[in-house]
């Protein structure tokens, strides 16, 4: 029972904004030190897991391959295909990006989107621009509502379809879980119960989307 | 036989030039800061088999010390400027996208190929990690072809390298970390303490009961921990293994991707996490406006697996 208060300890650090390396660490070390592990055998399991860990960040590897796109212009040019989404409403732009996010990270592709380099410079402001042109100009509760609707579609994208790619961290994981409690499974087979969901999880949110238009439009025409 | 070693050592030399090339920039804002760190990461991928336990124990304890204190700095390698990329987007076009796109066709590709090539009896590549392989198989097949088309400098893949890596800094390792937390949870019993926890309020005879409470407990560890990394080896040892799999005969791969699943429900509904904190910063936004937008989905989301898991896991023949 008393190992519990490695979880109170990531909880606190992490309320308390502490560095989460420090914190993750400090939870592990407490924890096992709760839980009766000694000090040594402590260490030793940390690091064993710490180095059975490392295919999570195997997806490290395809940052030269990333960099030199980015240096030639790939991201000038993913730029371009996304400013060429020619949406009418908010709800359908967002949507297209939303598709186009959850099918490239379904391929493994996951750094292509992302708040920073696409969010932030492109969805957000295309959103806002889209609304002020067939909406009118509105109030800043609707330009923060739709930059929110815009950060979104980038993670709901992103987490519901990188579960579906067999070589990225999660899938991995579940496979070493399930390695660690004595039970052999393939990634492929993993991969393949994120479909279901995956595709429940599109639906649920392309639904909300056009949702949004309708109330952005009673938005305008109220007075 | 070729297993997972092999892309180790692949990651481990982009580790040691990315940490070579830190050193010799003087204009290095934390210079040996960053040499340290990702030295240290790649003496963990070359050789972390012959550290033994504790010794890979004091190298992640020095990963921690010099990332978590102080912090690490951003490098500003020699790359293009934006009119450069503007022109060469012009030139290249669409082709841009084709080299990303050979990582995973290979590593679709070879996770069925390589199962079917064996030499002199034995499989060329160790059956459970051709999927690890042929993910490191693919990224050098993407490096050669872009290299190729673009003909940039020589050293321009461990530059452009280099400046993502010190961009994303000392959280490269977190998700690594938080999978090591998870694995010393399960050790120090966290998982069975949770189990006994709710194990009186929960009748574990009726299936669904498990289910929900398997479900709705990753996803509220993952709101309480920011992350489902370290929360799915705390709940499959409380409740995946034990009960859904082992008394249930749930299907293993469904239990694990449907609770990871309900575990990123919780994360798209916690202040914690950084996919939250970080948009709600670049948009100027509260964190909380971004989970109010995302909290109906989740909530959604995690329903309709806990429906998957209850009609799909435990049908004997499934795929």
């Amino acid at each position: 029972m008393l190992s519990l208060l490695g979880v109170g300890v990531l909880l606190a650090g992490l309320v308390a904004r502490r560095n989460p390396l420090l914190v993750v660490t400090a939870a592990a070390l407490v924890a096992g030190l709760a839980g009766g592990i000694a000090p040594l055998r402590l260490l030793a399991a940390f690091g064993k897991a710490f180095n059975d860990a490392r295919y999570i960040s195997i997806a490290f590897l395809i940052l030269p391959v990333i960099g030199l796109l980015e240096r030639s212009g790939l991201q000038v040019e993913a730029r371009s295909a996304v400013a060429r989404l020619k949406a009418l409403t908010v709800g359908r732009l967002l949507l297209a990006y939303f598709a186009l996010r959850q099918l490239t990270t379904a391929l493994g592709l996951l750094s292509l989107g992302g708040q920073a380099t696409m969010v932030r410079p492109l969805i957000a402001p295309m959103a806002e621009g889209v609304a002020e042109s067939r909406l009118g100009p509105g109030d800043p509760d609707r330009a923060a509502l739709i930059r929110a609707h815009a950060a979104a579609v980038d993670n709901i994208g992103a987490f519901f379809g990188e579960d579906i790619f067999v070589a990225l961290g999660s899938v991995l994981l579940i496979q070493a879980v399930l390695q660690q409690n004595h039970i052999a499974e393939a990634p492929l087979r993993i991969a393949f119960w994120a479909i279901p969901t995956a595709v429940v999880a599109f639906a649920v949110h392309a639904a909300r989307l056009l949702w949004l238009d309708r109330t952005l439009a009673k938005g305008a025409r109220r007075p | 036989m070729i297993g997972v070693g092999v892309a180790y050592a692949v990651a481990g030399t982009l580790f040691a030039a990315i940490a070579a090339f830190t050193a010799a920039d003087r204009a290095h804002p934390k210079r040996w800061r960053n040499t340290g760190f990702w030295g240290l990461l790649a003496v963990s991928f070359l050789f972390g088999d012959r550290l033994g336990d504790i010794g890979n124990g004091v190298l992640v304890l020095g990963l921690v010390l010099i990332g978590g204190i102080g912090g690490l700095g951003l490098s500003q390698p020699p790359t293009t400027t934006g009119a450069e990329r503007e022109a060469l987007a012009a030139r290249f076009g669409a082709r841009l996208f084709l080299p990303v796109l050979l990582v995973p066709l290979t590593t679709l590709a070879g996770s069925f190929a390589f199962k079917a090539i064996r030499l002199g009896g034995h499989p060329l590549v160790d059956p459970a990690q051709v999927t690890v392989v042929s993910l490191a198989l693919g990224v050098v097949l993407a490096l050669i072809a872009a290299m190729a088309m673009l003909r940039p400098p020589a050293a321009a893949p461990i530059q452009e390298a280099r400046r993502l890596l010190d961009s994303v800094g000392w959280a490269a390792i977190l998700p690594q970390l938080l999978a090591a937390l998870g694995a010393v949870f399960a050790l120090a019993g966290v998982g069975r303490a949770v189990g006994a926890l709710i194990g009186p309020w929960l009748p574990l005879d009726v299936r669904f009961a498990v289910v929900a409470a398997y479900g709705i407990g990753m996803m509220l560890f993952t709101l309480i921990m920011g992350n489902a990394f370290a929360a799915l080896p705390v709940m499959v040892a409380a409740l995946g293994a034990p009960l859904l799999i082992g008394r249930f005969g749930g299907d293993a791969a469904a239990i694990g991707a449907l609770g990871m699943l309900c575990g990123y429900c919780g994360t798209l509904m916690t202040p914690m996490a950084a996919h939250n904190i970080v948009p709600a910063a670049l948009l100027n936004l509260s964190p909380g406006a971004v989970i109010r937008v995302q909290a109906p989905t989740a909530l959604t989301v995690l329903l309709a697996n806990l429906a998957l898991m209850e009609a799909l896991a435990f049908r004997h023949g499934a795929p």
